[in-house]
């Protein structure tokens, strides 16, 4: 018989803790034999042991347990939901795995959460995601601190104008930037947790960059610029696609691609140092969320063949569907201009024309570099690059 | 069957329960009832053939079936419906004794645990004059609503009473919840008793019954199935069921005038 002394201890107090963990190491058949001088203690273990499935008895020399099986049969279907690294990831994790954590020992029985339908390693994984969860909670940037707001210059009134269009343009493709990824993680079954956390602080990315490009935008005044319905059509056609490959492949792939170029662009040619900081931080952020669709676009394509015919078929589903609509806001190209301008003379004019054409050279070359990377080969890829919508993103 | 709504969570567990016997090839309902009398007299006039039954229920059917030329037979019961006590409780102070008590706070009136073993226990031991103050929470529930209990804790806490009686388990939440605070401590414990049962009545069809008790005998808590509708209805195992655990609450009954000899509810005051 294995003894317990729970001196003064009593079961209002966390006594239970005690018995139970003498109860576990038991060896088997044997008893254990619980003394104490809490006045209520014969009282409250018979109760408790009664709630547990334990069996109490009270003899001359006081109070018994044998340990019941009830803690044993809870346990006794239960399974381990993969392993807690990257290695013990499961191609299909079954929905009852539901919020538990990778690697925990699941109960059986529970609720079998409908909506994790993103459950497909081969379609969500990419070894790189730790890596770059990693560094992107690394670089999280504080847009009080990071961005020199003190050092605003006063620009002319037209340029101003042309810098606040830009900003306000900017900040409606980070509001889709923000609601695609935000959408997509919510369907993700939890097994894929550093998908998941990668695109949460995507999500968190795009929350500064509202930020940081709204509070540009009013720097000086206390308008915005126009937002176009051709602009907002397209931004738009992103977020009903539903198939998480096609839909980061859309807004990763080619969106945020091109807003890469777009964003170094007005890093060169930004009047003013806060309009430089902002579009540079965001550019950084940018560049991460590029590679991860990119990386598991590449890791998919290599998995399945049929991934790059739907790939095709979903930017000419999306031109199709913007083909009636006028694309960029022509405000937005022509602010572009006048930035890369700097003046009013016909000269400079011409010279900030052919700056944002040599931009929109640029955005097809890195989208035909990218489609080539996912297995496209030259000729389509450059075919599928001028399908892609007028609005940049 | 029937069984008593003393609570939400008891269509829960029945319809639960349902699912999985009739998965089981059983062709099996329940009924609710408002109060145990009902359904004890239900079950004795063959309208249902089991009744999940409080131990005054219980108490009652045997009376009652054996009036009317029947038999009941407590078929299964919980794991936790064995070898329960009552405590009565008082406030700590020099020389507190069984016999210096002279108010009593108890549960509601048809309260095995908290009224009726516990008061026929303390008059046994000596505590002949007691004035009882009752906290009739859930009449016809036979105790199954914890609050009569509760406010009989709450009352010695006040110190309206010298005394308060409840189940060992509930002496331990409303020492945990702060019902009862320091300074309280329990005089005296009844012997062992038990609880609830699965009573079957005689004009049962004998198969059904057979394999409805052998259904429930062999849900197992390894089950994920049923393992929270077992957590639900608070046991681990279905057990067969023992009519050795009933000595106390049928002479407390016979002590209290709770029901007569042939069952008929013979109590005062008492209106389920
Ligand atoms: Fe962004
Ligand atoms: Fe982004």
């Amino acid at each position: 018989m294995t003894r317990l002394d729970l001196e003064g201890l009593g079961f209002a107090q966390g006594a239970h803790i005690l018995v139970e963990r003498a109860l576990r190491g038991l060896p088997p058949g044997d008893r254990l034999h619980v003394v104490g001088h809490d006045p209520a203690l014969a009282v409250h273990l018979r109760g408790w042991c009664r709630s547990r499935g334990h069996v109490f008895s009270a003899d001359q020399h006081g109070s018994l347990v044998s340990p019941g099986p009830a803690e044993r049969q809870r346990w006794a279907g239960a399974e381990r939901a993969g392993g807690p690294r990257p290695d013990g990831i499961v191609r299909r994790p079954p929905p009852h795995w539901g919020l538990a954590a990778r690697g925990a020992l699941v109960e059986a029985g529970g609720p079998t959460p409908v909506g994790f339908d993103i459950a497909d390693r081969d379609v969500v994984w990419a070894d790189l995601a730790p890596r770059l969860y990693a560094h992107a909670a690394a670089a999280q940037w504080d847009p009080a601190v990071a961005v020199d707001w003190s050092a605003a210059t006063e620009l002319p009134e037209d340029i101003e104008a042309a810098v606040v269009q830009v900003m306000t343009y900017l900040v409606e493709n980070e509001q889709a930037a923000l609601v695609i990824p935000a959408r997509l993680l919510a369907r993700i079954h939890p097994h894929f947790r550093e998908v998941q956390q990668l695109l949460a602080v995507q999500a968190a990315d795009e929350a500064r960059h509202i930020e940081v490009f709204s509070r540009r935008a009013l720097l000086t005044g206390s308008e915005l610029g126009t937002s176009s319905a051709g602009g907002r059509a397209s931004l738009t056609s992103l977020l009903f696609e539903a198939d998480f490959s096609l839909a980061s492949f859309l807004l990763s792939v080619l969106g945020e691609g091109a807003f890469l170029a777009l964003l170094a662009f007005l890093d060169e040619h930004a009047p003013d140092p806060v309009t430089r900081q902002v579009t540079r931080l965001a550019r950084v952020d940018e560049a991460r969320h590029v590679a991860f669709g990119v990386a598991h676009l590449e890791h998919q394509a290599a998995l399945d063949p049929t991934l790059r015919g739907r790939l095709r078929a979903a930017v000419e589903r999306r031109h199709d569907a913007l083909v009636d609509t006028a694309g960029l806001n022509a405000d937005v190209y022509d602010a572009l201009v006048v930035l890369a301008a700097g003046e009013w003379t016909p000269a400079a004019i011409a010279r900030g024309y052919a700056a944002v054409q040599r931009l929109q050279a640029a955005m097809d070359d890195g989208r035909r570099q990218r489609l080539e990377r996912l297995g496209f080969p030259p000729d389509e890829a450059a075919e599928l690059s001028a399908l892609h919508t007028r609005n940049f993103m | 069957m029937g069984a008593v709504a003393y609570d939400p969570k008891v269509v829960t567990i029945w319809e639960g329960f349902r699912r999985w016997l009739r998965d089981s090839g059983l062709p099996f309902d329940f009924v609710l009832y408002s109060n145990y009398e009902r359904q004890v007299e239900d079950l004795v006039a063959g309208r249902i053939h089991a009744a999940w039954n409080s131990p005054l229920a219980w108490v009652r059917a045997e009376r009652l079936a054996a009036a009317e030329g029947h038999t009941v037979r407590a078929a299964a019961m919980r794991d936790t419906d064995r070898d329960l006590t009552s405590v009565v409780v008082v406030r700590s102070g020099p020389d507190v004794k069984l016999a210096d008590i002279r108010t009593v706070a108890v549960g509601a009136i048809d309260s095995p645990q908290a009224t009726l073993i516990p008061l026929a226990h303390l008059r046994a031991a000596g505590a002949a004059d007691l004035t009882v103050r009752r906290f009739d929470v859930g009449v016809g529930l036979h105790g199954d609503h914890v609050g009569g209990e509760r406010d009989a804790a709450r009352a010695l806490a006040a110190g309206e009473v010298d005394a308060a009686c409840m189940i060992d388990a509930n002496h331990l939440a409303f020492t945990q919840e702060g019902t009862l605070p320091p300074g309280t401590r329990i005089i005296a414990q009844t012997a062992p008793y038990d609880h609830c049962n699965m009573t079957l009545v005689d004009t049962a069809p004998a198969d059904l019954a057979d394999r409805f008790v052998g259904l429930l005998l062999s849900m197992s808590y390894a089950d994920a199935e049923v393992r929270p509708l077992l957590d639900l209805e608070g046991l681990k195992v279905w057990q067969e069921g023992r009519t050795s655990g009933y000595a106390q609450l049928a002479a407390a009954v016979d002590q209290s005038g709770f029901y007569d000899a042939k069952g008929q509810v013979t109590a005062a005051d008492y209106a389920p």
